[in-house]
């Protein structure tokens, strides 16, 4: 079994998002969003991206050892949301253009619309479901962010908020232009950045302690 | 008011913690047992007939359950009037023509691409101005212009139109037209008159969070998760588009990711998956991508426009002459030209004014109102070249505004309505003060190295408040107090705001006061749709009527229960008691118990007849659960709602490379008493740094030959980053009460992105000089070129370029 196991995990990790969109376009499944297309692998006469295998693998995520059923193909956003229940990655372009779906591979930020399952094996992947304490207690960068009441819409909070988490770590004493440079990966459309940015700084106050 | 302690103060809205832990679902996190996906064919022609559509091959497929065309929709006898789910005569490219369900989305896609669509292509058109050349293509299958929402009609100029306008915008015949005062009197009598040719972008809305929506069918009952502004105003578009009674569907909308006007009563799209869930007999969701929303997810329209204005020495304006011409794509007819000229005619109280505009049918998407519809074009157009007279004629731009400046006596537009308060004076001077505008002033024109400093002050307004609806609000046996709020949840906070007015009408505390949100079949009542900036206004006052009523109700509760009349009772501290002796009451927790015993209109078995139908049902369905506070908002009014917002910006323009910095961004607002302080805040900087979008970057760029759009996503029309906004961004309020509202609210959401985009407009106008194209996005590219001398690459009009 264990054997099966590891052979059933042997995949081609290098396998690229480039190489992944050119497999579907081949495949004769391009249409206007083929970055977009997330398949659940109930048709098993279909193929997606040319040689695509079907995989159960193991995720680090949250802390927790994650079985899941992975396409080859598949981003980690899609997996997040459609394999492992967990929505708080949200989607907003699946192109790298918004960072609504920022999560933390081994605590750096990762648009996971970007990002092919199979190649954080081994590595710990971090979400918004994963920063509060099983008891509830808030991260101190979520509790920062409440204390402000940062965010209008919030489709955007949960990437912000992994990259404040990355940013403090990071820095615990950014200035507010270094704090802006840490999340200029994520877009707010309701451009609330200035209580974005106020939260920010608090969240630094808060890790430090202060 | 009973203490007010409340209102006016900050708060942790109660939904903060679900959204920064994940918890809060969006319309994708549904998920349903059996679920399929659907992908949408999209015609690829700006224009089309579908002649025939073959399925077969794509029906024959394994996965494949279900394909719904146009011919699936119900029946309409208005193809002209609003766009619809799917469509046979596709009037932009990427309309949806019909839609597959699969197993999964890569099996539908597939599916799609074994679908053969005959089509006739048709004539089409991007520039309103090449429609009304004569001979020019138009739009749609008979005219180029829609008149009462229904006829299409063909308007064309003369050659002589366009010979005579040179290269200023020509200006034909007229679809609406009027004139208050002597228009050609006034410019004659002006000290300086100002005849500009002006251009302002269509642009997407491009909420974060695209208008996905999952359906499910239990027997005859729809349910819906989508994204939408508004809750229960939703309930009755969706039942349209799926033709089926309002009473059938239950939508679950808690959170919207994000609307700015494209999701006002819900989406056009949302019909697909609850028609194909019914076909297909499971639930179905619909994941909409970027460029899909691009395609059918709202657009503001664009405006070619031509301004007269004549000013007195010392500034007052003695007439404006306003001539728009619409970029409406291809549906219905947008208000934003309408719209336009009020907010021209309200902002600068011209001694004359005549207004022009004709709206033109294009083949680009459908628009809508977005954030200030009308309102934040013709600020973006003309209050630059406000600053251009007030340089003519050696003003200061505070000066020049207040000379123009509206006030609580000020009439406005075409039938001379008035406003319920404006303290547009007041802004402005709190404005200079809070932006410390005389140091700015003294930083105008000075450099650094390449670079060279400009400031900017505008003026913008909006209207902010509706009358009429109804408050619903239940006490339980628990002793909390449960107000239902059918207006939706976009951001704006309005939804747990507005509710914090009962809690201090009843003199209970936040901790509790439950807010009811999100779900029709939670009994909510009939609310103002969550756009306009309505919600403020409208649900400050319909909820306090309800908790006037709820206080009437808990007197006479206790009066029946413990004797004498109910006005020897008062409602303090979460209890009804005896005038001077608190311990001879009830607690909340009692009264509802005793509301259950008595019925009645008590605990809701019997209703008031003013009430909406749809809050009846409500309250029917709140029965017997506890004391049931409920009233139609009766307190009337007159008068036109209007909020205002002056902002103040800065910026360095590097001279070299065209670059521009903004600095500083001040935005102040009269909007009546502050509900929320720092929700107001955020919404007068988000709207604000949502306008530098419009002023710098964002734009529609068409394939003139093809007519297709080449910027569908974000990246090609980009929006404002965290590193476009300045790192010294201030925000004041004037917060003098609106009289027509019990609490003095007026609402938010517009105003504040039309005094965005222009300030930063004039700013950067004030750093280089006259626009040599008066048109936005004011691009680096354009301020080089005039910078270095090059002549422009486009013209003034152009569109979509």
């Amino acid at each position: 079994m264990a054997d099966q196991l590891e052979m059933l995990e042997e995949t081609d990790k290098s396998l690229s998002r480039r190489k992944f969109i050119k497999g579907v376009i081949a495949g004769g499944a391009a249409t206007y969003s083929a970055g977009y297309l997330f398949r659940t692998g109930t048709v098993r006469a279909q193929s997606g991206a040319a040689g695509s295998v079907e995989r159960l693998i193991t995720l680090n995520v949250n802390g927790q050892e994650r079985r899941v059923d992975v396409m080859k193909q598949e981003t980690l956003a899609t997996t997040l949301r459609y394999k492992l229940g967990l929505t708080g990655t949200k989607m907003g372009c699946d192109r790298a253009e918004c960072g609504s779906c920022t999560v933390l591979l081994d605590g750096t930020t990762h648009y996971s619309c970007s990002v092919l399952t199979h190649s954080v094996r081994g590595r710990a992947v971090t979400t918004i479901e994963g920063l509060a304490d099983a008891d509830g207690t808030l991260h101190p960068v979520q509790q920062a962010v409440v204390d402000g009441a940062g965010f209008q819409c919030a489709f955007c909070a949960p990437g912000f908020i992994m990259s404040m988490v990355a940013m403090v770590d990071a820095n615990q004493s950014p200035t507010r232009a270094e704090a802006a440079q840490a999340l200029s990966g994520n877009l707010c459309r309701c451009c609330d950045y200035n209580k974005i940015l106020d939260c920010a700084m608090s969240a630094a106050d808060y890790t430090r302690g202060v | 008011m009973a203490d007010g302690k409340l209102f006016g103060t900050d708060y942790i809205p109660a939904d903060l913690v679900a959204k920064v832990t994940g918890r809060a679902k969006y319309a994708e996190d549904f998920r349903a047992d059996g679920m399929l996906f659907t992908k949408l064919l999209l015609s690829p022609m700006p224009h089309a007939r579908v002649r025939s559509i073959d399925d077969r091959e794509a029906l024959a497929m394994e996965g494949v359950m279900g394909i719904i065309t146009a011919d699936d929709l119900p029946e309409t006898d208005n193809l002209v009037g609003s766009d619809r789910a799917l469509t046979m005569e596709p009037m932009y490219q990427g309309e949806p023509i019909l839609a597959v369900a699969a197993v999964d989305e890569e099996t539908a896609a597939a599916a799609i691409e074994k679908i053969k669509v005959d089509y006739e292509p048709l004539p089409f058109v991007i520039d309103p101005l090449d429609s009304l050349r004569p001979g020019g293509p138009n739009a749609r299958v008979g005219g180029n212009t829609i008149v009462d929402r229904k006829e299409v009609v063909e308007i064309k100029w003369t050659a002589q139109d366009f010979e005579e306008a040179g290269d200023s915008m020509p200006m034909g015949e007229a679809e609406v037209e009027w004139e208050v005062g002597d228009v050609a009197k006034g410019l004659e009598e002006a000290h300086l008159v100002l005849d500009e040719t002006l251009y302002h972008q269509s642009q997407t809305h491009h909420p974060l969070e695209t208008r996905s929506c999952m359906a499910y069918w239990q027997n005859d009952k729809l349910t819906i998760h989508v994204s939408t502004q508004s809750t229960q105003r939703t309930a009755g578009a969706v039942a349209r588009g799926v033709g089926i009674d309002p009473t059938q569907v239950v939508v679950i909308a808690e959170y919207c990711g994000g609307g700015f006007g494209s999701k006002i009563g819900g989406t056009v799209n949302m019909p697909i998956a609850a028609l194909l869930s019914k076909k297909t007999g499971r639930p179905v969701m619909h994941r909409v991508s970027r460029e899909e929303e691009n395609a059918y997810g709202r657009a503001r329209p664009g405006f070619q426009g031509r301004v007269k204005l004549g000013f007195r020495a010392d500034g007052r304006i003695t007439a404006i002459d306003l001539y728009l011409i619409q970029d409406n794509g291809g549906y219905g007819r947008s208000g934003d030209f309408t719209s336009a000229s009020r907010c021209a005619s309200l902002n600068y109280t011209p001694l004359n004014m005549r207004f022009r505009g004709i709206s033109i049918l294009t083949n680009t998407p459908t628009r809508a109102a977005q954030r200030a519809p009308g309102g934040v074009q013709i600020t973006a157009m003309l209050e630059p070249v406000i600053d251009m007279a007030a340089k003519k004629l050696g003003l200061d731009q505070i000066e020049i505004r207040k000379i123009n400046a509206p006030d609580n006596d000020t009439t406005y537009g075409s039938n001379e309505h008035h406003v319920t308060s404006a303290y547009v004076r007041e802004a402005l001077d709190k404005a200079a003060e809070v932006s410390n505008w005389a140091e700015l002033k003294a930083q105008s024109g000075q450099t650094n190295g390449s670079k060279v400093t400009g400031i900017g002050i505008a003026l913008s307004s909006y209207v902010a408040g509706s009358r009429g609806f109804d408050g619903l609000m239940v006490i339980r046996p628990d002793g909390k107090l449960y107000v239902h709020q059918g207006i939706g949840n976009l951001g704006t906070h309005s939804v747990f705001g507005t509710a914090r007015v009962a809690s201090d009408h009843l003199g209970v505390s936040w901790e509790n006061t439950e807010v009811v949100w999100g779900n029709t079949s939670r009994h909510l009542p009939h609310s103002a749709v969550q756009a306009g900036s309505q919600t403020t206004h409208a649900h400050t006052r319909a909820n306090l009527a309800a908790a006037i009523d709820m206080e009437k109700k808990l007197k006479e509760v206790a009066a029946r229960t413990l004797g004498g009349s109910a006005d020897s009772y008062v409602v303090a501290g979460e209890r009804v008691y005896r005038r001077g002796n608190r311990g001879s009451g009830l607690s909340f927790a009692q009264a509802a118990e005793k509301a259950i015993e008595l019925g009645g209109t008590f605990d809701g078995h019997e209703a008031p007849e003013d009430i909406n139908d749809w809050t009846k049902g409500a309250v029917a369905g709140l029965a017997g659960q506890g004391l049931v506070g409920v009233a139609k908002d009766n307190y009337g009014g007159e008068g036109d709602l209007w909020s205002f917002v002056v902002g103040v910006a800065k910026v360095e323009v590097d001279r070299e490379t065209g670059a521009v910095e903004i600095q500083h961004y001040t935005a102040v607002a009269d909007t009546g008493a502050v509900m929320n302080p720092r929700g107001l805040a955020a919404q007068i900087h988000g709207g604000g740094v949502q306008g530098f979008g419009l002023a710098r970057s964002q734009k529609w760029v068409y394939d003139p030959k093809w007519g297709v759009p080449f910027t569908q996503r974000l990246y090609t029309a980009k929006p404002p980053s965290i590193l476009d906004v300045p790192l010294d961004m201030r925000a004041g309020t004037v917060d003098l009460p609106d009289p027509q509202n019990p609490v003095g609210a007026k609402g938010i959401g517009e105003a504040p992105f039309g005094a965005g985009v222009a300030a930063v407009l004039c700013a950067i106008q004030d750093a280089i000089g006259e626009f040599d194209l008066k048109r936005s996005p004011m691009t680096t590219d354009l301020i080089l070129n005039q910078l270095e001398g090059v002549p422009q690459p486009i013209t003034v009009l152009a569109t979509d370029v």
